[in-house]
C-alpha cells in the first residue's frame, strides 16, 4: 500500500509541475492566481497522502490550516490586488 | 522494498528541484505580480518539503505565515504601490529614464557581486565539510529534561522553555515592525467595497473555523505540532478575512485597547523574566512546577498579540488614523 | 489486501483522474473562465474521492471526521473563490472565448 500512496503523491506532483506552465505563462493575473489554487488543493491531497504513509495525524493539521489560508490569500487577491482592466488576453 | 526507496527519491528530487526552480523564477521575474504569485507557490511547495523532512512543526508555520499570511501581505502591498505609482505618473517615468541609465552600467557590477558571493559560497561550503557527518545534535538533551519543561512536545518545550528567548526576540521583532509601519504613516488603509453575498457568506463561515483551528493549535501545542506562532497567524488571518471583508475596528476599541492587545506578547514575557530573576533564577528559567502553567500563560498572550499585530500589518496604517479621514 | 483496500485504491485511482483532468483543462482551455470550471470542479472532486479512498484506511472515526471537514473546507472556499475570480474577471473585461 505504501508504495501505491507514494506513487500517487510523485503523480500529483507531476500535475503541480504542470501547472506551474500556467502561472508563467498567464495571459491574465486570474489565470495565475488560478493557478496557485490549483497548487493548494493539490498540496491538500498531497499532504493527506503522506499523513497516511507517516501515520501522522499531525499533517492533517497541516492540510487544514493550508486548505484556510489558501481561501484568505485567495481573497486578499480578488480584493486588493487585481483591481485594473486587464490588458493582456488569450490569443485567438 | 527497492520501488519504496526508488520512489522516495523521486519524491523528493523533484520538491527540492522545484524549490530551486520556483525560486529563481520568483528572484528574476521581471513583474512583480507573477513573482508574487511564485512566491506563494514556492511556500506550498516548501511546505511539502518540511512535511518530507518529518518535522510537521515547521510545516505547520511555513504554512501558516510563509503561504498564507505573507502571500496576502505582499498582494496588498503590490496594490498599494500601484496606487502610489498610478498618482505619480511622471515620478514613474523618471524613474524608468533612472533604470535605463543602470542598466548601461550593470555589467560591470554584476562582475563586482560575484566575488563577495563566491567567497560566501567557498566559506559556506568549507563550513559544511567539517562538519562531523553524524552529529547528534541537542536531541538528547531535549528529550531528558522534557519532563521538566512542563509541556510533552520537544518543539513546544525549546521554544517557550529552554530558549525562551527566542520566542520573546521573535515577537519583539514583530512588534518593532508594525511600530515602523505605523511611525511611517503612509496612507490610510483602502476603502473596501462592500462585499457581494458569495464573499459574504464565505465570511460568516471561515472566521468561525479559523477562530476554533487558532485555539485547537494553540491547545494541541503542548503535546503535539502547533503553538502560539501557528496559532497567532491563523487568528491573524481570521483578522485579515474580516477586513477584506469590509469589517472594521469599532473606534472605541482601535485605542487604547488596540494597543494593550499588540504588546500584551512582549510585555508578559519581560515581566516574566524579570520575576524569574528576581527569583534568584537565571533569566525565563522557569521552576519546573510551575512551568506548564507559565507556559500556557505566554502562549495566550502571545497568540493574541502576535494575531492583532499580523491584522494590523495588514490594514497597514493606525486604525484610530484611517477611520478619522 | 482486503476488500476494502481495493475499494480503497479504486477510489484514490479515481481521485488522481480528476486531478489530471483538471490540470489538463488548466493547461488546454481557451479562457479564463473555461479553466476556472475545469479546475474547480475537477480538482475539488478528485479531492473528495481521495479523502473517500483515505477514510476507508482510517483508525478512528475521529480522524475520518477531520478528513471529510478538510474536504467540505476546500469546498466551500474552492467553489467560493472561483465565483469571486469569474465575477472580478467579467468586471474587468476578461474577453470570453467565441468559438
Amino acid at each position: 500500500m505504501e508504495t501505491f500512496y507514494l506513487a500517487l503523491v510523485f503523480f500529483l506532483l507531476l500535475n503541480l509541475g504542470a501547472g506551474m506552465w500556467r502561472v508563467l505563462q498567464g495571459p491574465t493575473a486570474a489565470d495565475r492566481m488560478m493557478a496557485a489554487q490549483l497548487f493548494g488543493t493539490t498540496s491538500v491531497a498531497v499532504l493527506l497522502l503522506l499523513g497516511q504513509v507517516e501515520g501522522d495525524s499531525a499533517l492533517h493539521d497541516v492540510a487544514l490550516v493550508f486548505a484556510l489560508l489558501a481561501a484568505v490569500t485567495a481573497v486578499a487577491f480578488v480584493r486588493r490586488a487585481w483591481s485594473e482592466p486587464e490588458k493582456e488576453h488569450d490569443s485567438k | 522494498m527497492e520501488a519504496l526507496s526508488l520512489l522516495q527519491w523521486l519524491i523528493d528530487g523533484l520538491i527540492g528541484i522545484g524549490l530551486l526552480w520556483l525560486a529563481w523564477r520568483a528572484l528574476f521575474c521581471p513583474e512583480l505580480f507573477k513573482a508574487i504569485v511564485l512566491f506563494i507557490a514556492f511556500g506550498l511547495l516548501m511546505t511539502l518539503a518540511w512535511v518530507r523532512l518529518k518535522a510537521p512543526d515547521v510545516a505547520l508555520a511555513e504554512v501558516a505565515i510563509g503561504a498564507g499570511l505573507t502571500g496576502a501581505l505582499l498582494l496588498s502591498s503590490w496594490a498599494k504601490l500601484r496606487g502610489f505609482d498610478a498618482n505619480k505618473g511622471m515620478g514613474a517615468r523618471e524613474k524608468n529614464s533612472e533604470q535605463a541609465e543602470q542598466k548601461t552600467k550593470r555589467p560591470f557590477f554584476h562582475g563586482l557581486y560575484a566575488i563577495p558571493l563566491l567567497l560566501m559560497a567557498v566559506g559556506l561550503g568549507y563550513g559544511v565539510l567539517q562538519l562531523t557527518p553524524y552529529a547528534t545534535g541537542l536531541s538528547a538533551v531535549v528529550a531528558e529534561n522534557l519532563d521538566a519543561s512542563g509541556v510533552s512536545n520537544p518543539v513546544t518545550a525549546v521554544l517557550l522553555n529552554f530558549r525562551a528567548y527566542d520566542t520573546l526576540l521573535e515577537i519583539a521583532v514583530l512588534l518593532l515592525a508594525l511600530i515602523g509601519i505605523w511611525s511611517l504613516g503612509i496612507r490610510p488603509s483602502v476603502r473596501e467595497a462592500t462585499p457581494d453575498p458569495v464573499l459574504d457568506l464565505l465570511t460568516r463561515f471561515l472566521t468561525p473555523l479559523l477562530l476554533l483551528v487558532s485555539a485547537y493549535l494553540l491547545w494541541v501545542g503542548a503535546h503535539a505540532p502547533g503553538g502560539a506562532f501557528q496559532a497567532g497567524s491563523v487568528l491573524g488571518a481570521a483578522g485579515v478575512l474580516l477586513i477584506l471583508a469590509g469589517w472594521r475596528l469599532p473606534l472605541s476599541l482601535a485605542g487604547l485597547p488596540l494597543r494593550i492587545t499588540l504588546v500584551a506578547g512582549v510585555s508578559t514575557f519581560i515581566v516574566v523574566a524579570v520575576l524569574t530573576m528576581l527569583g534568584g533564577a537565571q533569566l525565563l528559567a522557569f521552576p519546573p512546577s510551575q512551568a506548564s502553567l507559565i507556559i500556557f500563560v505566554l502562549e495566550i498572550t502571545a497568540t493574541l498579540s502576535i494575531a492583532a499585530i499580523l491584522a494590523a500589518l495588514f490594514l497597514g496604517s493606525r486604525p484610530d488614523h484611517s477611520e478619522k479621514i | 489486501m482486503t476488500l476494502s483496500d481495493y475499494l480503497s485504491v479504486l477510489f484514490l485511482l479515481a481521485g488522481a483522474l480528476f486531478f489530471l483532468a483538471g490540470t489538463v483543462g488548466l493547461l488546454r482551455f481557451p479562457d479564463v473562465y473555461t479553466r476556472l470550471h475545469a479546475l474547480t470542479k475537477a480538482d475539488n472532486v478528485g479531492l473528495g474521492l481521495i479523502v473517500i479512498g483515505l477514510a476507508m484506511q482510517a483508525e478512528s472515526f475521529a480522524s475520518v471526521g477531520k478528513l471529510l471537514l478538510i474536504w467540505l473546507l476546500v469546498l466551500l472556499a474552492g467553489s467560493s473563490i472561483s465565483h469571486l475570480i469569474a465575477k472580478k474577471a467579467l468586471q474587468k473585461g476578461v474577453r470570453m472565448w467565441r468559438r
